[in-house]
Parts: structure tokens; C-alpha cells; sequence
């Protein structure tokens, strides 16, 4: 599921992400988040009049904003089984 | 000062850095900017516990030493000692956020790992406790191999353990730079994400107040008009909060005058002090209330966290025209003044959006255009209410307010279909968690402000208005001949007005326009000496305000049109500078000059026109 489609409000994590998506700069700004696979990510708001706008999400303990074109980006899981492998690792 | 020990505070955005300067700099700051850059430096002075001064440099937030933006340029250079202008830093203290550690600590171990004398501030350590999480400095120090201090900057808690663990590691040898290999960014953050763990004595899930405020805040409909019910209660606040403060200031400058009347037999000394400074200086002070409120509100808005979430509001409708959210940070800076917004968008990484922000920065009403507009508001917009506590002139201040920013939307939209096509940048950013503001940043950021404008009031003002009243009263007019008109000033004043008669300006304006390229609210200034140069010995016309004098003497559609010209026009000096510094050259300066005097010049005479064909003429 892409994190576009993730319901508001239910912790998921990062299965894996379109790097070739991003620019070089976007894909470097979203690491800086601490975005990358296994990360733990949950939607909380999406913005903008019709669903235009930005999309807000938790990552870790930080929540950041970005836009659709980049949230289509990140395919992400929800499930415990994942929760279970991040325990792990 | 430059013998000084150099230490450089360093951290994430939003990880309380700047919190923690003041606290441990006090209010003896200096604002300064690096040479060919216009990132503010900003400096001030911090004592260590055996009594020897260091000075500390507080530089901008980043993410990395890998920079993605010009001011994260700077901080990279200034902490590998190659940003000219800037001594190698002996020291650095890292600002970690406590409630966000195993993000903050990647950044910090790449600092630590330039091998410098470093302690790390483990700060906002109660809004990590708030969030349900206890943390081991102890152990987090043992993992990093630095000292680390809690801290609490906002209620000054733990400042003396973080000067002791400075002088601490400045009474080390001085280190020199650890060049070895760049380690991989993923291994960094394992790194970073177990000392984190390591860390944590408890966690329980957090209170999620942020985001529970959020989903009104950041809702697409409720939030939009709660942003622009700020907005407009900043407005509205900018003209009833401050009339009370200055009428006093105004007593003080009409008492001022009284005094130098009094004191000064009537001669050449006295109409310079009278006319060229109280009168015109004078006519400037008297709005520093309105410009601090303006202030207070920006400060509040950024201190607060809420500025992300307007930037989060705005994204969509930025986007239509080709910028991305994270832009109207700069141009709501620039509601109080184009010259740091501009500055500001140093955050926008992406060049053309960029320069567009730059471009549409001077659309924004700037508080030098307040001076201007109370001026012209209070002379012919009658001050009644028209709906339960909303003035009419309020409304009026707010509809420039909003033409201002339409202009600009136009603006971006049309530049970024022509001269500044590319493909539109994102928009990343982070929301950083709601912070109740301490009082006393808040004041040291009022502080600074004030003291800025009573500068430029004190030299550029100062200057141009005692030039404009040599050009003024010189030659004297003879009997029977108005001065304004018969003086050097006013014979320059009739050429220019050839050019604006036809949207309607008079002569008093066409005299205004050309001073008032140095700085907007000389307009004001300017206008106030013609008045009491012509009035000269005419003691009842002296008695009048200014807004009675121009009552009789502009017609409201000249008066409208004067209010449209400065809606648009690109003034002033220092704008254009910052974006000829900021631009690196004169090419998109030039156009920016052109553009805007345009707007402003068809905008003046749509206005007058109507109105004139309205019958107000």
C-alpha cells in the first residue's frame, strides 16, 4: 500500500521507497527525516482543499510534511507481523 | 572581540537552539551577517565558570553537513572553518532535542566525529518527560564519548553544568580536524538509532498533544480559516493596540517641537530642527508601536511552532502557482519587513522557486508601508465600525493586506509560466511540536527590532529627510509663491509629476516619491515637512495633524491611488540591494524594479480612474 492509501492514524511501516522518485535533494531530506525501510510511520493529516494538499505523517518521534508526489512514493505495510521484525531489529 | 575563543552552537532545526542562546547570551547579542552572504550571523558573549569569556556563534538549523539550502551552507563552512569572515570554532555544543533523539543523534555524531572539543545540550528534556520518555544522559555520554548536559533552555535549567563541561573540554589541547573517511549516512543512523535505545529508561506512549491540536489546526477547511482569522486579528491588533502608545509617543514629539520653538529664536537653526528633524523623524517614531505589534505577532507565530503549519495550510494553494509552502515562511516575514524575508528564503533549496519568492517578497506589506497607510487611513477613511468589532479602517488595511498578497500570487504564477519555468519543487518540512514561547525571547527579539528601526530612523531617515529639507526651503520662495513649489526639491518634484499626473498623483506626492526610494515611511515623513515648511508662520495651519492638512488638500481619489502605488512599488533602497546581493547581479534585480513599477504605476491609475468615474474625483 502506498502511504498515499494508508487510513489516517494507523501505525504502519516502510516496506521499501521509490528513491528514483525523488530527486537526489528530496530523497536526501526524507533520510534526514529518518525515512527509510523498517521505519515505523503513521499518517496523521492530510491537508489542502479536494486532497490536494500535503500530507503530515509521523516518523519516529517526528512528524513531518510532504506532498503527495512523495508519499507515492513510499510503499508501506501495516500489520504485527512487521511490528515483530522491527521489535527484532 | 576576535581574540575571543569562537564556539559554535549547532543542531537540528527546531531541536530549541536558538532557546538555548539566549539563555546562556542574555540580551547582549550582535546581529550581524557573513561577508557576500546573507545568512544573519548572530553572536553574543558567554562566561565560563573560571571567568573566561568565549564568544558564541549560533548557527543555522540543519540536518547534515551534506547542505541542501544556502543558510545549511553556511553552518557546514563555519563548522569545518572555511566560511570566510569566520575563525575556526574552538568548540562546538550540539543541541539535541530529547523527544527526538535518534534523529538529532545522527547529526550529532557526524559533529562529533570532526574530532573538535564538544559537549552536547540534551535539551527540552521536560518536553520529552511530557511525552512520556525518560532518558539517560549518563549513558547517552558513555555511547558518544563527549559530555553531555540536560537541559531545559526555556527555564534556564542546567546552563551551569553546560558551561562547566565547556571549560572542561576547552582546557583540552586544541584538536585538529579528523579527516578520515566520510562514514556511510545508513550506518551513521543504526548507529545513532541504538545509542538512542541504549538511552531510553522509559517510555510510555506519548500524550500526542501536538497532534491532537493539529487536527484542527491542519484541517483543510477549519484550518485555512483559522489562519485567516489570525491573520486578520494581526491586522485589526496592528491598528487598535497601538493607538494608545502612539498618541503618547506623538505628545512626546509635539512637546519636543514646543521645546525647540521655545528655546530657539526663529531662524535658520530652527526651521532645520523644527521642519528637517523633529518634524520629520518625528512623523516615523511615532508608528514603532504598530511595528512591534507586527513584530509580536511573527515572533509569536514562529516560537509557537504554528509557522510549519501555516507554511502545511498554504501548500495547496502555493502549489497552483508553482511554489511550494515552505516559501510563505518568507513572505509572511516580509509582511514586517522584504529584507529578511528575502533573507529567508536562503531555507528554499530548489533555485527558481527561489527567485520567484525573492521577486514577490516586496508585494508583501511591509511594516515601513504601515507609516503610509495609517497616514492615508486615518485622513480620509471614516474611523466607524461596520460589523461588531470590525473598524472600517481596519477592513480597509486589510484589503491592501490582501492585494498584496493576490499581486504576488498573480505574480509567481505568471513569473513561473515565463521567466522562471522549471519543474515546481516539493515540499518537506517538519512540524515541529507546539512550544509555549518564553517571554523573554520574545522580548529580545522585539528588542532587536526596535532597536533596528530606531536606527534606520536615526540615519537613513534622519539623512534623507535633512536633504530633502535643504532641497526644500532653498531657494526662498518670494511673497505670494508657495515654498514647496519654488524650492530645488520642488522644481525636481514638477518633472516627476509630469510623469504621474495622468494616475492622479499631485505634487506633493510626485515631491514624496523620489525621497521615499530611501525608505517608505520617509513618504510620510517627506509630505509632514512640505506642510510645515508652507505653513511656516501660519500658526493655525501648524495646530492641524497632518491628516486634517491633507484632507484639504487630496482629493480621495488621489488619495486611493497613493494608497495602489504602494500596494505595487518596489521601494526601497535596501530591498533592492539585499535582492541584488541575494540574486548575484543586476539582471533579476533590474527586473524586479521594472515589474513592480508597472504594477504599481497601472495599479494607481485603474484605481484613480474608477474613482474618479465614481464621482470621488
Amino acid at each position: 500500500m502506498r502511504l498515499t492509501d494508508l487510513p489516517l492514524r494507523q501505525p504502519a511501516y516502510v516496506d521499501w521507497i521509490d528513491w528514483a522518485a525523488l530527486t537526489p535533494s528530496e530523497g536526501q531530506r526524507l533520510r534526514e527525516f529518518g525515512l527509510c525501510e523498517g521505519a515505523s510511520v503513521e499518517a496523521l493529516h492530510h491537508g489542502g482543499f479536494l486532497g490536494k494538499g500535503p500530507i503530515a505523517c509521523k516518523v519516529g518521534r517526528m512528524t513531518i510534511a510532504m506532498r503527495r508526489a512523495h508519499a507515492t512514493a513510499i510503499t508501506v505495510r501495516t500489520g504485527p507481523e512487521m511490528a515483530e521484525t522491527e521489535k527484532a531489529a | 572581540m576576535s581574540a575571543l575563543p569562537l564556539v559554535a552552537l549547532v543542531g537540528n532545526p527546531n531541536a530549541g537552539k536558538s532557546a538555548l542562546f539566549n539563555a546562556l547570551t542574555g540580551a547582549r547579542q550582535k546581529l550581524g551577517n557573513y561577508p557576500g552572504v546573507t545568512v544573519e550571523r548572530k553572536a553574543g558573549r558567554l562566561s565560563l565558570p573560571d571567568g573566561r569569556p568565549v564568544e558564541l556563534v549560533d548557527l543555522p538549523g540543519t540536518y547534515s553537513l551534506d547542505p541542501t539550502s544556502p543558510d545549511e551552507q553556511v553552518t557546514r563552512d563555519v563548522v569545518l572553518g572555511r566560511q570566510e569572515g569566520e575563525r575556526r570554532p574552538d568548540a562546538l555544543i550540539v543541541v539535541v532535542d530529547a523527544s527526538n533523539l535518534d534523529n538529532h543523534l545522527r547529526f550529532a555524531l557526524e559533529l562529533i566525529a570532526l574530532g573538535l572539543p564538544t559537549v552536547v545540550a540534551l535539551n527540552m528534556v521536560d518536553l520529552a518527560t511530557r511525552d512520556g520518555l525518560e532518558l539517560d544522559a549518563n549513558v547517552l555520554a558513555r555511547e558518544l564519548g563527549v559530555p553531555v548536559v540536560s537541559t531545559v533552555a526555556v527555564r534556564k535549567r542546567g546552563l551551569d553544568h553546560l558551561r562547566q563541561a565547556l571549560e572542561g573540554q576547552m582546557n583540552g589541547a586544541p584538536a585538529p580536524y579528523i579527516t578520515g573517511p566520510v562514514r556511510d549516512f545508513d550506518a551513521v543512523r543504526t548507529d545513532a538509532r541504538r545509542i538512542a535505545r541504549a538511552a531510553i529508561v522509559r517510555e510510555t506512549p506519548s500524550r500526542r498533544l501536538t497532534a491532537a491540536v493539529d487536527r484542527v489546526l491542519l484541517h483543510p477547511v477549519a484550518g485555512f480559516l483559522i489562519l485567516l482569522a489570525l491573520l486578520f486579528v494581526m491586522f485589526q491588533a496592528v491598528f487598535s493596540w497601538a493607538s494608545a502608545p502612539a498618541d503618547l509617543l506623538e505628545g512626546w514629539v509635539t512637546a519636543l517641537g514646543e521645546a525647540v520653538t521655545a528655546t530657539l529664536p526663529p531662524g535658520i537653526l530652527h526651521d532645520f530642527l523644527l521642519q528637517g528633524v523633529v518634524g520629520g523623524v518625528g512623523a516615523v517614531i511615532v508608528f514603532l508601536p504598530q511595528i512591534l505589534i507586527l513584530f509580536f505577532f511573527i515572533l509569536m507565530l514562529e516560537a509557537t511552532g504554528y509557522m510549519a503549519r501555516a507554511a502545511f495550510i498554504m501548500d495547496g494553494l502555493m502549489a497552483r502557482v508553482g511554489l511550494s509552502g515552505r516559501a510563505f515562511i518568507p513572505l509572511l516575514s516580509s509582511f514586517a519587513c522584504a529584507v529578511p524575508g528575502i533573507m529567508a528564503t536562503r531555507t528554499i533549496s530548489d533555485p527558481k522557486d527561489r527567485l520567484t519568492t525573492i521577486l514577490i517578497a516586496p508585494l508583501m506589506t511591509c511594516s515601513a508601508r504601515l507609516p503610509v497607510y495609517g497616514l492615508i487611513i486615518s485622513a480620509f477613511i471614516p474611523a466607524r465600525d461596520v460589523g461588531p468589532g470590525i473598524g472600517l479602517q481596519g477592513l480597509v488595511m486589510f484589503l491592501l493586506y490582501v492585494f498584496g498578497i493576490v499581486g504576488a500570487l498573480i505574480a509567481a504564477w505568471a513569473l513561473r509560466l515565463t521567466v522562471t519555468k522549471g519543474q515546481s519543487s516539493g515540499f518537506l518540512m517538519e512540524m515541529p511540536k507546539y512550544q509555549w514561547p518564553r517571554p523573554q525571547d520574545l522580548l529580545i527579539g522585539l528588542w532587536q527590532r526596535a532597536v533596528i528601526f530606531l536606527k534606520r530612523a536615526g540615519t537613513i531617515i534622519l539623512f534623507t529627510n535633512i536633504v530633502l529639507w535643504a532641497l526644500m526651503s532653498f531657494p526662498k520662495a518670494p511673497d505670494g509663491v508657495r515654498q514647496s513649489e519654488y524650492s530645488i526639491a520642488g522644481r525636481i518634484a514638477g518633472g516627476i509629476h509630469l510623469l504621474v499626473a495622468p494616475i492622479g498623483f499631485n505634487r506633493d506626492i510626485s515631491l514624496a516619491l523620489l525621497p521615499s526610494m530611501a525608505a517608505r515611511e520617509v513618504a510620510v515623513s517627506a509630505i509632514a515637512t512640505v506642510y510645515a515648511i508652507d505653513a511656516e508662520d501660519d500658526v493655525e495651519a501648524l495646530d492641524k495633524g497632518l491628516g486634517e492638512r491633507l484632507q484639504g488638500r487630496w482629493s480621495l481619489a488621489t488619495a486611493l491611488a497613493f494608497l495602489a502605488w504602494f500596494v505595487f512599488a518596489p521601494q526601497c533602497i535596501s530591498t533592492i540591494a539585499v535582492t541584488r546581493r541575494e540574486t548575484a547581479g543586476w539582471k533579476w534585480t533590474g527586473f524586479m524594479i521594472g515589474y513592480l513599477f508597472t504594477l504599481a504605476y497601472v495599479a494607481a491609475g485603474i484605481t484613480y480612474w474608477t474613482a474618479v468615474a465614481l464621482g470621488l474625483g
